[in-house]
């Protein structure tokens, strides 16, 4: 056990939640961040996806690591993570189908993202598959916190509820308040993701 | 083992194709059928929607739509029957968009507590990509009884807000026809300039290319079953003549 929590495995595990965060602070990602985060419910399950998928393919990856022809390593690392996504993505209409239809194009889209490919090339293809496991929930968890904050704000403001569940009393909308529309639209969550950065920068650079 | 040699790389991803595709052809066949139910269930309760059936729990859907929805015939042109669809959801249920022609018209024949409803899907094209929509008629044709109507790329929080009830509810009871029986009148016009308020539909704000195709599908729509809603609005018309003759000749016997 002991070496399963080796304080690098803790590392691998721990640091893109916060000082190595890969939205934050590495801005990678931020694309699917902006589609799905105008409702709390599809960032969630889209940060889970992502973990999932991260998790999955480093650890394939990294199984395969010595085995793969050094010159068609991306094509190999952008096969094991199209079949992932394609299989999630059904599963998803299978099992989920309303969020299914709420992500449409954006879980074929994880393919894209950069976060999972900078994974397989920058860690997978050096580590062993515990570490890489680790590092996959790790980044993906990294990116599913970001996409979570920004959800939770625009969902809130932008239609007064969370969750689908109305969060803002009827008796403040007899008040005059009016959801911000300005927060349905994708450039707020590009300015929220900005405010996160400028706390989290704020926060660390103290340290 | 050389892993750079050039047969190695060859054979290495011939093998990883080979198994990916077997993986992902299993996956997919093995959840289709779940995925296909899914799908059938989504398009009820948007048929049930535009009865203004509205919030069901998955469960009851398909409880609701067996219960609410008569028949799903498929009609042509001239309004004669093509499939009787007495199955509910074997006949117009199952038309396959690409299917639908002259010959070919889905509909769908409701009974909502007692009175009969006819629901027309529409279908047509918005700013960035596909709009569809069921429009439910009162027994007579020439009033809307509900719609709904949904997307497949609209702008959000601008054309995208087609898919909210409170939109759908500006259908609620508006005339097809202005005088003229043989064309449609019901459209949708620029947010803030209704000027008819009997058969014109406030648009969205800020929307306005959505709304103009929401108004062509919904115009267009309805005129292609012009045939279907002019038999329905004529047998409507002897009905009621027979009714006022009778009670008339009532009257006059009781004189």
């Amino acid at each position: 056990m002991g070496k399963l929590f080796s304080p690098e495995n803790k590392a691998a595990f721990t640091n893109p939640l916060n000082l190595d965060n890969p939205v934050v602070v590495q801005v990678l990602g931020i694309c699917s961040a902006l589609a799905v985060t105008s409702q709390l419910e599809p960032a969630i399950v889209m940060g889970l996806s992502v973990t999932v998928i991260t998790a999955f393919a480093n650890v394939i990856i990294s199984l395969l690591r010595k085995t793969i022809p050094n010159r068609i390593r991306i094509i190999v690392q952008l096969v094991v993570v199209a079949a992932l996504v394609t299989i999630v993505s059904e599963v998803l209409k299978a099992f989920a189908y309303d969020v299914s239809v709420q992500l449409s194009v954006y879980v074929g889209l994880i393919i894209t993202n950069c976060i999972l490919m900078g994974r397989l090339e920058a860690f997978a293809m050096q580590n062993g598959p515990w570490a890489s496991f680790l590092d996959g929930i790790g980044n993906g968890l990294g990116y599913a916190i970001i996409l979570v904050i920004v959800g939770f704000v625009r969902e809130l403001l932008g239609s007064g509820s969370l969750l689908g569940i109305q969060i803002v009393p009827d008796a403040l909308y007899d008040l005059g308040y009016m959801n911000n529309g300005m927060m349905t639209m994708p450039a707020m969550s590009l300015i929220i993701c900005g405010c996160v950065i400028w706390a989290h920068r704020a926060i660390n650079d103290k340290k | 083992m050389n892993t750079n040699s050039n047969t190695y790389t060859i054979i290495y991803a011939s093998v990883m194709v080979i198994i990916v595709a077997f993986l992902l052809a299993f996956v997919s066949s093995s959840l289709k059928p779940i995925q296909d139910a899914n799908v059938a269930i989504d398009k009820k309760s948007q048929i049930l929607s535009s009865l203004n059936i509205r919030g069901l729990e998955k469960s009851e859907i398909e409880a609701t739509y067996d219960k609410v929805i008569v028949c799903d015939p498929i009609i042509k042109a001239d309004a004669s029957v093509v499939n009787e669809g007495t199955g509910k959801d074997e006949a117009a249920f199952v038309l396959d968009s690409k299917d639908v022609n002259d010959e070919n018209m889905p509909l769908y024949i409701a009974n909502v507590d007692g009175a009969t409803k006819y629901v027309i899907p529409v279908t047509g094209r918005g700013l960035w990509g596909g709009l569809w929509g069921y429009i439910a008629l009162n027994e007579d044709c020439k009033t809307v009884f509900g719609a709904y109507m949904s997307h497949a790329s609209e702008t959000a929080g601008l054309g995208a807000l087609l898919v909210e009830n409170w939109f759908h509810d500006r259908f609620l009871g508006k005339k097809l026809f202005k005088g003229d029986d043989a064309n449609v009148a019901l459209t949708v016009v620029k947010a803030g300039s209704v000027k008819e308020a009997d058969y014109e539909v406030d648009g969205i704000t800020g929307a306005t290319l959505t709304t103009n195709g929401v108004a062509a599908m919904v115009k267009d729509g309805l005129q292609k079953y012009i045939g279907f809603i002019n038999t329905k609005t004529a047998a409507q018309q002897a009905a009621c003549e027979a009714a006022c003759t009778e009670a008339q000749n009532c009257e006059n016997t009781e004189e």
